[in-house]
């Protein structure tokens, strides 16, 4: 080839990685179901009764940005807490006192900058009395930080990584089950399902997110006596996983955990079924849980997921009870129901009960500390210990881990065929489980 | 140890035959009328999305949407040479760039507007073949057995062809080729054409066994641009060779180490081979 060819040749190549590596993060936004935005004001003001007092609860949502979805939802399940508490006359405190609840919430934009810059705002200029999080484990990092400064109680939601919880903070308060659990019950289901599975392949998506999940299954299932025989991370754009596949079979674990998000997760589950890998017990991040998945048809049959939480999942108070836990706020069944007929019968996303759930864990502490008082309340969070319809809700209250998630569990959803149907059904923790869990799969 | 190591090699030959039939459009082009098609990519995407469309919306069994795919990119082909090659394909090679990159940024911008960047698949299995000591998706195979015979038509065509030979003189001296009364315009449509359809067939194929988006393109241009240079600038033949060479180097890196090395290992090639032996492993056109 001619040499004035070398030169052109090698900017264009120079060229089209970088706009490949443009598009490769415009396509992990994916554009899912729009909803529309929640209303973030608050219900209209009434004339303050006496000895009626309006609390200010102040949040950020990212109305804008690649996080919009998400976030949305969780506002949506926070608002529909606020309007059944309010609705329901409030908290009424023992000294007679109604505490009524006022959300004050901007756009972050789903960027950090602005999230420190609003929640210092709602901080200062709003006066907010409590803070709840926004989406995502990143902009709650940047919140936490904030909430910490000016001493709010913050419940976060939405928010996995278990970092934030490891900074020495004494006000924050995690609602979901943190990243280093989200496989473990994986791992519990496997050594209740077959004593003699020894053998655990993890295949990961090269993220920060399933990185640290990864490796924190890594180490449990290590303590527990496994043989990790594969322990790989692949790009996140990857669409072809057959030598990874290859790598597997030669490996022939008794189980494979990892995935990532959803794309790689579902053409990996695809791809282990179409080359006919033998799988016995196979648990992804992410992906399954998603409505989704069926699409894969054959391939998603007996696939696991773990997920914060299911329209199917069975806290109840009986099973409270069973568990000698207080059961608080309403049922799955109560919730599921008030969202779907307020939005065209379409089934809540844990998101949605996520934002709930942090309203309830801050009216139960409010209701235990019978009090506004900053302080009693942060006291009441840390004697936390109940039930609601999210599962189980405990905080550590060590100063190493201080506000991490302690008593909620993944629940850990899988495909079964029933009637030429796909149905997703909860299989562990045993507690909340809907259906025997098939295994080994194929 | 040497069951994974072949499985591995047959797994990466079968996706290099059809990352060279990709790579044998970007190279007939550039061999005929020194043009480098950026907007290869997106007719790649293109080819991915006519196969989805009409097995999706038609049903039409997704291999024979391939064939109705090649004909319309030798279409779209022409057209696109007619509008935004002719015109500059005397000019220095960088209004030549310039234009296929619009073309690439159009296709790519209307794309994304009607598709939007989400992944899709054509829902399409013919099983799983399994011959004991190697497994593999049924339509894995047959997409590398139909991008073998459109190598193999490619070739008839081109050695056995009056239009075939048409297009070698203009490939080998324009000038002369027209003091013999040969059309050259017409000739570097077709070439364009067939090296767009080349391109289109190539999506159409991968379609029917990996997820496709409207940028998944991107990723196999970029890998045509490595199996060019690999075999040789201009030389198709040479790009079914790198094709095969880069699959292998897929199948069976990863079975010594992380998978995240193959690009890693795939790029210095790339760049050994064009210090070394810019002429590609089978050497440039003359």
């Amino acid at each position: 080839m001619s040499r004035k060819w070398i030169l052109p040749l090698i900017l264009v190549l120079a060229l089209t990685l970088v706009l490949a590596a443009c598009s490769g993060q415009k396509a992990t936004e994916a554009p899912k179901a729009e909803q529309p935005a929640a209303a973030t004001e608050a219900p209209k003001e009434e004339a303050p009764a006496a000895k009626e007092k309006t609390v200010v609860i102040g949040f950020t949502a990212s109305q804008t940005g690649k996080y919009n979805v998400s976030s949305t939802r969780q506002t949506t399940g926070l608002q529909m807490w606020m309007d059944d508490v309010n609705k329901a006359g409030g908290v009424k405190l023992s000294d007679g006192t109604v505490i009524k609840f006022k959300a004050v919430s901007y756009d972050d934009e789903s960027n950090k900058d602005r999230v420190q810059e609003l929640y210092t705002k709602l901080a200062t200029d709003d006066k907010a009395d409590f803070l709840i999080s926004p989406y995502s484990s990143g902009l709650t990092a940047a919140a936490a930080v904030i909430a910490e400064q000016y001493g709010i109680p913050m419940i976060t939601t939405g928010a996995a990584s278990d970092a934030t919880y490891q900074q020495g903070y004494t006000v924050v308060y995690q609602a979901y089950t943190p990243a280093s659990r989200y496989l473990t019950g994986a791992i519990d289901l496997l050594m209740n399902l077959d004593p003699n599975a020894k053998k655990i392949a993890f295949v990961y998506e090269n993220s920060k997110f399933a990185t640290g999940v990864n490796e924190a299954a890594k180490a449990y299932a290590e303590k527990n006596g496994f043989d990790v025989v594969l322990f790989e991370g692949y790009d996140p754009d990857t669409k072809d996983f057959n030598a990874i596949i290859n790598k597997i079979e030669a490996a022939e674990p008794d189980a494979i955990l990892g995935g990532g998000h959803f794309q790689d997760g579902s053409t990996f589950a695809r791809q282990l079924y179409e080359k006919g890998a033998k799988v016995k017990f196979i648990s992804l991040l992410v992906a399954p849980p998603e409505p989704t998945f069926a699409e894969l048809g054959d391939a998603a049959v007996g696939v696991t997921g773990p997920s914060q939480w299911e329209p199917a999942a069975k806290y109840s108070p009986e099973a409270a009870k069973a568990a000698g836990l207080e059961w608080f706020g309403p049922t799955g069944e109560e919730f599921t129901k008030a969202y779907k007929a307020a939005h065209d019968g379409e089934d809540p996303s844990y998101h949605v009960a996520g934002g709930y759930a942090a309203g309830l864990i801050l009216q139960k502490a409010i209701e235990t500390a019978d009090s506004v008082d900053k302080e009693a309340v942060l006291k009441a969070l840390d004697a936390t210990d109940m039930m609601i319809f999210f599962g189980h809700i405990k905080f550590d209250t060590s100063a190493e881990n201080h506000g991490l998630q302690i008593g909620h569990d993944m629940i850990l959803i899988q495909w079964q065929e029933k009637g030429g149907q796909l149905v997703k059904e909860v299989v562990w923790p045993e507690a909340g489980a809907t259906a025997e869990p098939i295994y080994p799969i194929r | 140890m040497g069951n994974v190591l072949f499985t591995s090699a047959i797994d990466g030959l079968l996706i290099g035959v059809i990352y060279g039939l990709a790579a044998m459009g970007l190279t007939l082009i550039f061999g005929v009328m020194d043009v480098i098609n950026l907007a290869h990519g997106p007719l790649i995407a293109l080819g991915m999305f006519g196969v989805y469309l009409l097995f999706t919306f038609l049903g039409l069994n997704p291999f024979l949407a391939v064939a109705i795919v090649a004909g319309l990119g030798l279409i779209l082909g022409v057209i696109i040479y007619f509008i935004a090659v002719n015109r500059v394909i005397d000019a220095p090679p960088l209004s030549s760039l310039l234009s296929t990159f619009s073309v690439n940024m159009i296709i790519i911008g209307v794309g994304t507007a009607m598709l939007s960047t989400s992944s899709y698949n054509v829902d399409y299995s013919l099983g799983t073949m399994n011959l004991g000591f190697f497994k593999a998706p049924g339509a894995r195979i047959a997409a590398s057995l139909v991008a073998l015979l459109t190598t193999a038509l490619l070739y008839l065509f081109l050695y056995r062809t009056r239009p075939g030979k048409y297009i070698r003189a203009v490939a080998n001296n324009r000038i002369s080729a027209e003091l013999m009364g040969i059309p050259s315009t017409r000739i570097l449509a077709l070439a364009f054409g067939i090296g767009v359809m080349l391109a289109t067939v190539a999506g159409g194929l991968i379609a029917t066994i990996l997820p496709i988006n409207i940028l998944a393109g991107g990723s196999y241009e970029l890998k045509s641009f490595v199996i060019v240079v690999l075999g040789g600038l201009g030389n198709p033949l040479g790009a079914l060779l790198g094709g095969l060479i880069l699959g292998l180097i897929e199948g069976i890196v990863p079975v010594f180490m992380k998978t995240t090395w193959v690009p890693v290992i795939e790029y210095v090639l790339f760049v050994l081979i064009l210090l070394v032996r810019p002429q590609g492993i089978l050497g440039a056109k003359e």
